[in-house]
């Protein structure tokens, strides 16, 4: 084995990867926040649709987005191998076990929570991304993502699953963000405490700002 | 010892060796001392199955006062029990009620098979220090201590990583069986010194290349292995342990 995949195939060398790409999801994550919410100007999906026509048309950010796709399958792939060898590590579990003395039920459940995202990005996609990319591939044109917002957020358990997919993104982040700072070796008294801020701020505000957006859209604030 | 008046209920792991499965048995145990250790009560729980000639319950102890890291028992969910910074011979029956059941398991890991009852193969973690755990000098006369300035920081530091007894409680408490707490400790301690500056990058690649033949897990940051480590190893190790491998793996001569 060369060292390089000697590296990254190492416990270390895992977390590095599953590090490295979950900020950039993070990195994601602002820019897909901060364009949805555009809808909160509340003018008819105007602001909003000339910022989506922007990110779905716009040859840049198309091929970044082929790194976006690659970046979720890995850190999707990487996630579930780690669980796995974790799991297997430990064939015979404890009969009595007070984890919670020792350490935080969120920060035990990554692969949980994960799956449940996995599990939301599928129902997601399939309402948003996949209809729109297909349409765009099959006839050049995009589809009104704006009005189709409005259609899907008016189902109550539309709605649900998408406030249950933000809860689980909030404690996947609550420990991912220092986490990933922690795998790449970044944990330091100097830093630590702003490193929590930011990350605890992060891991409340944007899944708030995504639940808003069904939320908004169900009780008629938006439209 | 005053006699004591405590009346417990053990659930014990028992298992013959290896190979065999293991269960629990449940003893109970009468005229127990607050002021008893654990392994003391241990100590009567053993003379009383010796008395009903059965086999008395095997457990690691050495010596008893804290230092040397065997005595591996995970008590009620915990390693070494419910009290931080201590080992199970540094736990006492005060710790308990009277009337309480107290389920006691062996360290739970792949890389720690049961050798038997409550006593794991920690050979592991030898096979790791074997492997660059260490600083090759020729041996003699120790030179002057203060031939070599060392910064108080990392002096404080390093002898803070190399209180590491080697316990496993790291590993036990993970819930991925991860030794990294233990395998950061010991580069660490090697690594802030002038002395381990030689061998630097190849003992951070070689101990991580063992920790991951030995088949523990990785680490998750959950920070339970230092909540429980005996002698409060900093989680700060585990970073620095990623710094130096990855540093290493980037920089070192080997290919
Ligand atoms: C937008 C979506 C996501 C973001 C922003 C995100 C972010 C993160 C971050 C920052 C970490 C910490 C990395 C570290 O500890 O070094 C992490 C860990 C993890 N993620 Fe995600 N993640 C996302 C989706 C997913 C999905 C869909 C899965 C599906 C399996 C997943 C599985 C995991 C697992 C298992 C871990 C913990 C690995 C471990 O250390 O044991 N994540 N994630
Ligand atoms: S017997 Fe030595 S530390 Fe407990």
């Amino acid at each position: 084995m060369s060292w390089f995949t000697q590296a990254l195939t190492s416990s270390i060398g895992k977390k590095l990867i599953m590090s490295l790409t979950g900020l950039f999801l993070i990195s994601f994550l602002v820019i897909h926040a901060t364009i949805n919410a555009m809808i909160f100007y509340n003018d008819g999906g105007e602001t909003f649709s000339h910022w989506g026509h922007f990110m779905g048309t716009n040859p840049i950010i198309r091929t970044l987005e082929i790194g976006l796709v690659l970046g979720f399958l890995l850190h999707i792939a990487d996630g579930l191998w780690l669980t796995k060898a974790n799991n297997d590590a430990r064939p015979v579990k404890y009969a009595v076990s007070n984890a919670s003395a020792n350490s935080k039920w969120y920060s035990r459940s990554m692969g949980l929570l994960g799956t449940l995202i996995l599990i939301f990005l599928v129902i997601h996609t399939s309402h948003f991304w996949i209809p729109n990319r297909t349409n765009q591939f099959a006839t050049g044109e995009e589809l009104n993502l704006y009005q189709m917002m409005l259609d899907i957020f008016q189902n109550i358990w539309v709605v649900l699953i998408y406030v249950a997919g933000c809860f689980s993104l909030f404690w996947h982040l609550l420990h991912g963000f220092e986490s990933a700072f922690k795998s790449l070796g970044l944990y330091h008294v100097k830093y630590n405490g702003a490193i929590h801020f930011v990350g605890v701020a992060f891991s409340i505000v944007i899944p708030v700002l995504f639940a808003l957006m069904p939320i908004s859209i169900f009780f008629g604030w938006v439209y | 010892m005053s006699a004591g008046n405590m009346r417990l209920t053990l659930k014990v792991w028992r298992q013959s060796n290896t190979n065999t499965q293991g269960g629990f048995e449940n003893y109970n145990l009468d005229g127990v001392s607050p002021d008893m250790s654990f392994l003391e009560m241990f100590d009567i729980l053993n003379e009383q199955l010796i008395e009903e000639n059965k086999e008395p319950v095997a457990f690691d102890h050495d010596c008893r006062e804290g230092i040397c890291g065997m005595c591996s028992m995970f008590i009620n969910g915990q390693p070494h029990g419910p009290l931080k910074g201590v080992t199970t011979c540094q736990l006492h029956m005060r710790s308990f009620q009277d009337g309480d059941t107290i389920t006691v398991e062996p360290w739970r890991a792949g890389a720690f098979p049961v050798i038997k009852d409550l006593v794991v193969d920690r050979d592991g973690f030898d096979r790791i220090i074997s492997a660059g755990g260490f600083v090759s000098v020729n041996t003699g006369n120790a030179q002057d201590a203060n031939n070599l300035p060392i910064a108080k920081e990392d002096a404080d530091d390093a002898f803070s990583a190399a209180a590491c007894i080697g316990c496993g409680a790291c590993v036990a408490a993970c819930k991925n069986a991860s030794a990294m707490l233990f395998v950061s400790a010991k580069i660490s301690q090697l690594a802030l010194l002038p002395q381990g500056q030689a061998e630097r990058s190849i003992r951070a690649e070689k101990m991580v290349a063992q920790m991951d033949a030995e088949g523990f897990g990785n680490c998750t940051n959950t920070h339970a292995c230092s909540a429980e480590c005996p002698k409060e190893i900093s989680f700060e190790n585990i970073a620095r342990m990623n710094r130096e491998y990855l540093g290493a793996k980037v920089s070192s001569k080997a290919l």
